[in-house]
């Protein structure tokens, strides 16, 4: 199998601060994989540098052939192939849910207008919300906007999707829907790499865990590792419940 | 205190009216394009990362802000044609206007970008749409439809003051007004026709904002709402 992400010694800092210090992982093609750990460890920052948007200080880092680390990298063609999920939805209040959805298509791939309700209505169904299609942002639940938000990552046709913390910010019954969502992509074949506080999503979709810590992967294993740790970071993290 | 009103001695000046009416329309027209542009592009110019443009941007709209709209009419009127630049009095009118009315739109603009999410940013950028069109679907679109009632609001305004232009002889509605009374001497009656004539316009020109504002925001349109 190949892997489709390569991070090799990652070093991030914001400032004086280091913040990803030495971080390497491989995700296959299909694989589904959840970095957990502590709020501050670098999840998002290291799911960030995977489509570029943040810049790393040093290491190497392959995303679908693409070589970010170089300063040349084609951003258009990498952000093609790599979508993003964010914990607050980001959908743009000013367009309906088909805007939203078609708008990088038409944009970035330049889809012609009259195909852009038949992908809009596409991308939703995959998601069950075919029937908020002419819906503003504002018209929708939370769970239901963060769906949006995946439909609209899924419009590009990605290779892989990051999701980061994407339940957070809803109220405990709204997740459900957004984590079968991704439950069913998983099983679908689409390789995800997702952060998350879910650890019951991570034993059961993941294919493999990424425990995070003080900005190393500090610990790494399928998802039944989650039921035995092997260091005590882990332990402590898994048994605080946070 | 007693005052005989005669307004049928200013009948015969309606034509005259009407032209002036029709100028400062005009010149409110042409003021609103060029000083929404004008006010677009710096308000961009002053987020950008060029630190000469966003100080050049900065100075510009202090500067029309914090001096009186009759002295900067006087500079690029008399200033200019001093140092030798002559403008048409047309011209230099609509010139201060868009000079003036720019700086106010930048500063509006600037505060509706100011309320775009930079998570929205983020968004597009992941989608990777170019930064020409994240700025303009998703922080120019939705930061104009948010200040909509204002910016409507400032070119109305516009629109009032445009009077002072009659300063330097414009034969805007006010000039017109300055002529008629002085040849009729009937000034009160005149003053009372002209401003009937601008309250009429103002209210005219918001309800165009209305209509085009419903037309462009889709949005605002259907939901009722602001964004
Ligand atoms: N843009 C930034 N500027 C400065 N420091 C930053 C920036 N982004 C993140 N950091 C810092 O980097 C560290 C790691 O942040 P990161 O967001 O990656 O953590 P995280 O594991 O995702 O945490 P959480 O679970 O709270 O989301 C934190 O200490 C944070 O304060
Ligand atoms: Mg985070």
């Amino acid at each position: 199998m190949s892997a489709v992400v390569k991070l090799h010694d990652i070093h991030k800092s914001f400032g004086s601060v280091e913040v990803l210090k030495g971080v390497s992982f491989e995700i296959a093609k299909g694989e589904v994989v959840a970095i957990i750990g502590r709020s501050g460890s670098g999840k998002s920052t290291a799911l960030r540098c995977i489509n570029r948007l943040e810049t790393i200080q040093s290491g190497t880092l392959e995303v679908c052939g693409h070589r970010i680390d170089n300063e040349a990298v084609d951003l258009r063609a990498l952000r093609q192939d790599v979508g993003m999920v964010f914990q607050s939805y980001n959908l743009f209040p000013h367009l309906t849910v088909e805007e939203n959805i078609t708008l990088a298509p038409r944009r970035v791939k330049k889809l012609a207008n009259r195909d852009a309700r038949a992908l809009a209505l596409e991308s939703l169904q995959r998601v069950g919300l075919a029937e908020k299609i002419d819906a503003y942002p504002e018209q929708l639940s939370g769970g239901q906007q963060q769906r949006v938000a995946i439909a609209r990552s899924l419009a590009m046709q990605p290779k892989v999707m990051l999701f980061d913390e994407v339940t957070s910010a809803l109220d405990p019954q709204l997740t459900g829907e957004v984590l079968r969502v991704m439950e069913t992509l998983a099983r679908g074949g689409m390789t995800m790499v997702v952060v998350t506080h879910e650890m019951a999503f991570a034993r059961r979709v993941a294919n493999r865990v990424i425990f995070m810590h003080q900005g190393k992967v500090w610990e790494t294993g399928p998802g039944d590792m989650l039921a035995d740790p092997k260091t005590p970071e882990l332990r402590d993290f898994i048994s605080n419940g946070l | 205190m007693k005052y005989n009103f005669d307004f049928a001695s200013l009948q015969e000046y309606w034509p005259e009216f009407l032209r002036g009416a029709l100028m400062t329309l005009e010149m409110t027209v042409i003021a609103c394009v060029f000083g929404l542009v004008i006010g677009v592009l710096c308000a961009i110019g002053r987020r950008g990362k060029r630190k000469w443009l966003a100080t050049l941007c900065g100075a510009y709209v202090e500067i029309v802000r914090n001096t009186p709209y009759l002295i900067q009419i006087f500079f690029i009127f008399f200033g200019l044609a001093s140092a030798g630049l002559k403008l048409p009095i047309f011209a230099a009118a609509v010139l201060t206007m868009v000079f003036n009315v720019g700086a106010y739109t930048a500063e509006i603009v600037r505060a509706g970008m100011d309320t775009i999410h930079p998570g929205q940013i983020e968004a597009a950028e992941a989608l990777g749409l170019s930064t020409p069109q994240i700025y303009w679907d998703v922080i120019l679109r939705p930061s104009l439809e948010r200040v909509y009632p204002s910016l409507s609001g400032q070119f109305v305004l516009m629109m009032l003051s445009s009077s002072v232009t009659s300063q330097i002889s414009a034969e805007e509605l006010t000039g017109v007004a300055n002529s008629v009374q002085s040849e009729s001497f009937r000034s009160f009656e005149t003053f009372i026709v002209v401003a009937v004539l601008y309250f009429g316009m103002a209210m005219m020109l918001k309800f165009a904002f209305h209509l085009f504002g419903q037309a462009i925001f889709p949005r605002r349109r259907r939901l009722g709402t602001p964004l």
